[in-house]
């Protein structure tokens, strides 16, 4: 059974691109496998969701590009590590990755302030269509700089640390989870109960918190609102800069568009936890993670049509050559967020933990 | 000089300029002919172009509703053109029956999802549109499997191109001593096309429908309260924008005669409402202007920035298409920023865009 796997563009179909970190033998324990799958996607997921829902929480606009951060993050630790590796310095592997991380995350910084500055700030009180579409223009930057900086074909991120997979059941052909994915779960979960601590326990969190319930008071209470909306998109650039590295090295590959659709994906999952609101991005995320790895997982099996082989006969002649015949595959793997946003959005608008109702014109 | 512009005082001179104008796009793609017959064609998708942005313009500028999956719908158009007149299911129907059929199914696609998500604010139902164009294309990708629809990535071919009794619109022939190319058909037809598309679209927006759209745009709680069922008149744009995006699929099939899922990516969506936001929102003789110079910049382009690398650098450094992607992405920030109403702006867009009373101190 394949695990979630990106967006399926052409490389997807050579399988001697990138190292496929994600992907395992065959496993009897799908349900267990995919299940782990999904959290680990699930918690990359999360952290790209704070992103959206911190600049959301603040100042009721989507930033539109925060997905292009997530892949200029993973781009610049990919030329750190290929560098550092090409030299041949004396690092342990994991050193390598973290140092790629560390150059990551300041010039993610460096990009969330400018988007703020440029996309954001000059138009706070423009009407809401003005903000989303400079967004997109700046999101159709980033895309083409990153392109022409690195390339336009997928980069194959370096297997420098060695993928260890452990068993979680006593069968050999059990569900395992592997260092990496350990690393991504764990360090997602670390971060989180971080920014969570920021935004409750610091002086700073409750500047954040005043300004999103009422800008004018906030400032007249003395805060410079101006500051913390511009650190609330660094800080949300910064966890982008970590996901992308985690996306990078989970999967193997960078591409210059691979922002596009993580980043969609991430808003639909702080969409689902509610918009806006901290703890629901966090289950948004996970919560999407598990329905994509479940939904590919067993979207083929549950529309098999050989199980209506005593219904019609043209169906049972296609089964005996083709005992595969589904109806949709996991190749639909993409849909399920969006179907998940849409019904969210139509049943649930304020999401599973939003207080808050959007549907302010 | 101004007093021969002054179309008040001599209302004859209206007159004059619609004959200048009638005789020179009639005159035009013989022009265009003596260039390349590539220009006829570019001319061609050009006006294609121009369609996709005033059905979007109606959404976008009129309603005030953010679309950015709107090539979905030109997808649903161009695929229903593709099934229902090519030998891939040997069906052979005419082009007058099919195009209408396109329109009205890309008007159901459009009502079905402006149903469910019209209710939401702006920057919500932007992301939904987006996701839904997504998904269209997915499964245009995928509807292979296990009943062959779309034939997959590979597309459809050899899609019917029109044809009026023995008239076809493919094939050159002489008239009168004048050569008529395939494409120089098309221009004719989409050029008639085109007017009456305009003439609606001009007619829509001083129609009570357009001032409603308008109303609901500036203020739906206002526009609520003032009698306005918001949610028809929404649905109503989207469904209406929807059909023209799905007439114009029909016809970009049969010009093309080969279609597939690479022709209908996002880019396409956001290329159009960059030549809605560019031309100017609401405006339908500013969008004209914005789709037309999107579409031809990439040709200029083409012709232009090659051989200036080449003679600057020696070589090509960056390709034609990665510097109109840029240009594109600056084109949208430099709009909002300095001038947000678009090139040739509408009045009262303009008013709402530049107007920094509306402060949103909740």
């Amino acid at each position: 059974m394949e695990p979630v796997a990106l967006p399926a563009r052409k490389w997807e179909s050579d399988p001697s691109f990138g190292h496929n970190r994600g992907r395992q033998a065959p496993h009897v324990d799908t349900f267990l496998q995919q299940l782990i799958n999904g959290l680990t996607l699930g918690s990359v997921y999360a952290i790209v969701a704070l992103g959206y829902t911190m600049v959301y929480g603040i100042i009721q606009l989507i930033n539109f590009a925060h997905g292009e951060v997530v892949m200029i993050g993973a781009m610049v630790a990919y030329s750190v590590i290929v560098g550092l590796v090409g030299a041949k310095v004396a690092l342990p592997p994991l050193a390598i990755v973290l140092i790629g991380l560390v150059t990551a995350i300041p010039v993610c910084m460096a990009v969330g302030y400018t988007l703020e500055r440029v996309a954001y700030r000059p138009l706070r009180r423009a009407p809401r269509l003005a903000p989303l579409i400079t967004a997109i223009g700046l999101s159709i930057i980033l895309q083409h700089l990153a392109m022409i900086i690195w390339s336009r074909n997928p980069l194959p991120y370096p297997q420098i640390v060695q993928t260890v997979p452990y068993h979680l059941t006593d069968s050999p052909n059990g569900a395992t989870i592997t260092n990496v994915q350990i690393a991504i779960i764990g360090g997602s979960f670390a971060m989180m109960g971080g920014l969570l601590a920021l935004v409750y326990r610091t002086k700073l969190g409750i500047a954040m918190r005043a300004t999103s319930q009422n800008q004018a008071v906030a400032g007249l209470m003395g805060i410079d609102i101006d500051r913390v909306i511009a650190v609330t998109f660094v800080i949300g650039a910064a966890l982008g800069a970590v996901a992308g590295v985690m996306v990078g090295s989970y999967y193997g590959v960078a591409h210059y568009q691979m922002g596009f659709l993580l980043g969609l994906k991430a808003f639909s999952a702080a969409v689902l936890g509610g918009i806006g609101n901290l703890a629901g991005a966090m289950l948004g995320g996970v919560l999407l993670g598990m329905i994509e790895a479940l939904g590919a997982g067993y979207v083929g099996e549950l529309t098999n049509l050989c199980q209506l082989s005593d219904w019609s006969t043209t169906i049972a002649e296609r089964c005996e050559t083709d005992p595969n015949l589904t109806l949709f595959g996991s190749n639909y793997q993409d849909v399920f967020a969006f179907i998940v946003l849409i019904a969210v959005l139509v049943f649930r608008p304020s999401g599973l933990l939003g207080e808050r109702v959007s549907d302010r014109a | 000089m101004h007093a021969f512009f002054d179309t008040r005082k001599h209302p004859e001179l209206v007159w004059v300029g619609i004959v200048v104008v009638a005789m020179t796009l009639t005159a035009l793609p013989f022009a265009l002919a003596g260039v390349g017959t590539a220009w006829v064609r570019i001319t061609n998708s050009a006006i294609l172009y121009v369609f996709l942005a005033l059905g979007l313009n109606i959404v976008v500028g009129f309603a005030g509703l953010l679309d950015l999956g709107y090539i979905a719908f030109y997808a649903v158009g161009a695929y229903t053109y593709a099934l229902l007149a090519s030998p891939h299911f040997n069906i052979h129907l005419p082009f007058w029956i099919v195009l209408p059929i396109g329109a009205g199914i890309a008007c159901l696609f459009g009502a079905l999802l402006g149903a469910p998500t019209l209710k939401l604010r702006g920057d919500y139902l932007a992301i939904v549109t987006l996701g839904f164009g997504e998904i269209i294309r997915i499964f245009l990708n995928n509807l292979s499997q296990p009943v062959n629809i779309t034939n997959g990535p590979q597309g459809i071919t050899l899609i019917d191109p029109f044809r009026i009794g023995g008239f076809n619109f493919k094939t050159s022939q002489t008239i009168v001593g004048l050569d008529f190319t395939g494409p120089i058909k098309y221009y004719y037809f989409l050029l008639i096309v085109l007017i009456a598309v305009i003439v609606i679209n001009l007619r829509l927006q001083n129609s009570r429908l357009g001032r409603a759209w308008e109303a609901v745009r500036e203020d739906e709680i206002a526009a609520r309260a003032m009698g306005i069922n918001t949610r028809n008149v929404k649905l109503l744009a989207f469904a209406m924008g929807a059909s023209f995006g799905g007439l114009a699929g029909g016809m970009f099939s049969a010009i093309q005669g080969f279609i597939s899922p690479e022709s209908f990516i996002l880019v396409e969506s956001i290329n159009v409402v960059a030549m809605v936001v560019l031309g100017g929102m609401g405006n339908v003789w500013g969008v004209i202007l914005g789709a037309l110079l999107l579409s031809f910049m990439p040709e200029i382009l083409r012709y232009t920035v090659g051989p200036i690398q080449e003679q600057l650098f020696g070589r090509m450094l960056l390709e034609p298409e990665v510097i109109r992607m840029l240009l594109f992405g600056f084109a949208l920030v430099l709009m909002m920023l300095f001038r947000p109403a678009g090139i040739l702006p509408s009045a009262l867009r303009k008013r709402e865009l530049e107007s920094v009373v509306r402060q949103k101190y909740e």
